[in-house]
């Protein structure tokens, strides 16, 4: 049991970032505007994050979960303003898309390194990793659900599902959601209604910038004390994600659930005598979450649909 | 030349120049002391002398081929995010014929390195096409899973087969199954001491540029590219038009990788001792390929210019670190550049309304 336990407190770990940033890209993606800078946002996001951390964090106190809070917020801006550049190239000017998210992809971790190398002496931001909560109060007490959700965590986890339950609504439930989703999916229509296109659009960028953003960080903060300009490629898996989870909320929470697990054995199945003694080579290990996802999507992609109008400046005269 | 080419060249190097002036701005926002001394380096480094010049080209040789790759995948649709994959995979192909296949003559070999490496980067890039073809799976989506899966599988063959336990590479491969230097080492090179110091710089700057030129050749001027293209500009229309769409992407994303993988025989083929990690790490020239492309405004005649520039950059902004500075900011520069790419096909569009074309006849 205590296995179990491990393996899911784990692929939280891996499973958080990937949902937010996936979440946060379905934003951009169903108002129509195709978001491949994911990864670059993140970046962005640890790097003034984990910047923060460096100059705020108080030696004396440093599992205060307000400075981490505090932090969010600084990457979600940093994360927000970067997207401003994705928005007016593919909003304003009608550019193609692809094109500006891959200039950001490129601009982050140079900029992260090169603030980094020139005013901290060295590639890497360091911050004081106190934040893991041992057992949340009360909760963390709970037969099963209390070692399973609440023992060994960290705040950002109730944040990610937080921000799963508000997508859900936003996207469905309310007039903004239904407004974003017609401009996905056919802005000519959106704007024969009286509904600003540009104005839409630039919500789903800006939102996905903060989601991004705030993720970068979030999938720092677990796994090391210091940044070094690059999240691993996590913006192009919750791209990856993004897609396998059909742009739906519901099932980006499947989808990244299921590749925090496989991650989760990819990288502690040493831990897990059973994976252990079947003596394959670790390299086919590492390999499995993305030979797993490849072969999900060629067995459930056959009718899946991104959103009709992602990709496609807006163009008035072709209503 | 005709009017869109002109056009085309006009606003590349208004953006060019307007990246390197955001180059600058960074250099002197963060120490304007060194800011111009390091920027001259960076821009005229790579011009100092014909060395200088030949590594340039040396340098520019696998990327105009990622480039040309993600090239090819565009105009036919596509987004080749898996160049790196690709590229990964042609270079161990050619590095392992290289080593191992000892027994041919070394021209013979050579020929098989290369040709080695387009196949098995064909058939990495041939995955992502068969899923989006027949299973409707997005092909950037794959080509990131391949990319992964292809950089765990190769450090595990590496680790298996011709690795060099000392290094954690490659083993280095004989002297004679590297690519010949024709001679351009007698052009390519600097005065030092007594004698000289050469660029490795070989045929692969050749291979690369007729390459760029034959896909110039089959996407404009055949039936087959015609038909490539067709699938890529309006799927339902080629489709109508009795071509097989599905067979259509399979080969082209084949050939983008055909094309990486080249690249891939080129680097660890240039005669530098350069081998190939054992880390699994993901091939940069597979991405800096996606900016060459756009750059190169997603022609393959201005690829092999992009390719040449970025180079440039590369080779010069290396040497800003006297200066305190790091190569990063040449990423900067030519992400600032990528950036306004994207402006220059609307800014195009709109100078062709402000001047219309003359009518012809007069």
């Amino acid at each position: 049991m205590d296995m179990f336990y491990f393996i899911v407190q784990q692929s939280m770990v891996f499973m958080i970032p990937l949902l937010i940033v996936a979440l946060g890209g379905m934003f951009s993606e169903r108002s129509g505007i195709v978001n491949i800078a994911l990864e670059g946002k993140m970046v962005m996001g640890a790097f003034t994050g984990v910047l923060f951390l460096n100059i705020f964090q108080n030696p004396e106190n440093v599992s205060d979960q307000g400075i981490l809070l505090l932090a969010l917020l600084v990457a979600m801006i940093t994360g927000m303003l970067i997207s401003l550049f994705h928005a007016f190239a593919s909003i304003n000017l009608k550019a193609n898309q692809i094109i500006s998210g891959i200039a950001i992809n490129m601009f982050a971790p140079a900029f992260a390194i090169y603030i980094a190398i020139f005013y901290l002496d060295g590639q890497f931001v360091p911050f004081i990793n106190q934040f893991r909560i041992a057992s949340v109060p009360i909760l963390g007490d709970i037969p099963i659900l209390g070692p399973l959700l609440f023992q060994r965590t960290y705040i950002t986890t109730y944040i990610g599902f937080l921000i799963l339950a508000v997508s859900t609504i936003v996207l469905y439930k309310t007039k903004f959601g239904l407004r974003l989703r017609a401009c996905g999916e056919y802005p000519q229509a959106a704007d024969s209604v009286g509904i600003s296109v540009a104005k839409i659009r630039y919500a789903g960028v800006l939102i996905s910038g903060a989601l991004a953003g705030m993720g970068g960080l979030i999938w720092i903060v677990p796994i090391s004390s210091r940044f070094g300009g690059s999240v691993a490629g996590y913006g192009f898996l919750a791209l990856a994600v993004l897609i396998f989870g059909a742009w739906k909320p519901m099932r980006i929470l499947f989808a990244s659930f299921f590749f925090g697990i496989m991650q989760t054995i990819a990288s502690s199945f040493t831990a897990i005598p059973f994976l252990l003694n079947l003596g394959i080579p670790a390299a086919f290990y590492s390999m499995a979450p993305y030979v797993a996802t490849l072969l999900l999507l060629a067995f459930t992609s056959k009718n899946t649909q991104a959103p009709k109008a992602a990709g496609q400046p807006y163009d008035k005269g072709m209503r | 030349m005709k009017r869109d080419s002109i056009l085309s060249l006009i606003s590349t190097l208004i953006v060019i120049i307007v990246g390197l002036l955001i180059g600058l701005i960074v250099l002197l926002a963060s120490d304007s002391n060194q800011a111009f001394p390091a920027f001259w380096t960076m821009i005229s480094f790579g011009l100092r002398n014909m060395r200088n010049v030949g590594d340039v080209l040396l340098g520019a040789t696998p990327i105009i081929l990622t480039g040309l790759s993600v090239t090819f995948a565009f105009k036919t649709g596509l987004f080749n995010i898996g160049a790196a994959g690709q590229f990964a995979f042609g270079g161990y192909t050619a590095i392992y014929i290289g080593v191992q296949f000892l027994f041919l003559p070394p021209p013979l070999r050579i020929i098989c390195s290369i040709l080695g490496a387009a196949l098995a980067g064909a058939v990495w890039g041939a995955i992502p096409g068969l899923l989006k073809a027949y299973r409707n799976v997005h092909e950037v989506i794959t080509s990131i899973m391949t990319n992964y899966i292809g950089m765990y599988l190769l450090s595990y063959t590496i680790q298996n087969t011709i690795f060099d336990i000392n290094r954690t590479t490659t083993t280095r491969m004989p002297d004679d199954s590297n690519l010949p230097s024709l001679g351009l080492n007698y052009i390519f090179r600097e005065p030092l001491g007594e004698g000289y110091r050469a660029s490795a710089v070989n045929l692969g700057i050749f291979i690369a540029i007729f390459l760029a030129i034959l896909v110039y050749i089959i996407l404009d001027k055949t039936k087959f590219g015609y038909e490539l293209k067709a699938c890529g500009f309006n799927k339902d229309a080629a489709k109508y038009a009795g071509i097989n769409q599905n067979r259509n992407i399979v080969f082209s994303m084949m050939i983008c990788g055909a094309i990486a993988g080249i690249g891939g025989a080129l680097i660890y083929m240039n005669g530098t001792g350069l081998s190939m990690t054992a880390l699994p790490l993901l091939a940069m020239e597979g991405f800096t390929g996606i900016s060459v492309a756009f750059l190169g405004l997603t022609n393959p005649i201005g690829v092999i210019f992009s390719g040449i520039f970025v180079s440039y950059l590369f080779l010069g902004g290396a040497r800003m670190q006297p200066f305190g500075f790091s190569l990063e900011l040449v990423n900067i520069v030519v992400a600032v550049i990528i950036y306004f790419c994207a402006f220059v096909l609307v800014v195009k569009t709109n100078i062709g309304k402000i001047f219309p074309k003359s009518r012809e006849g007069e």
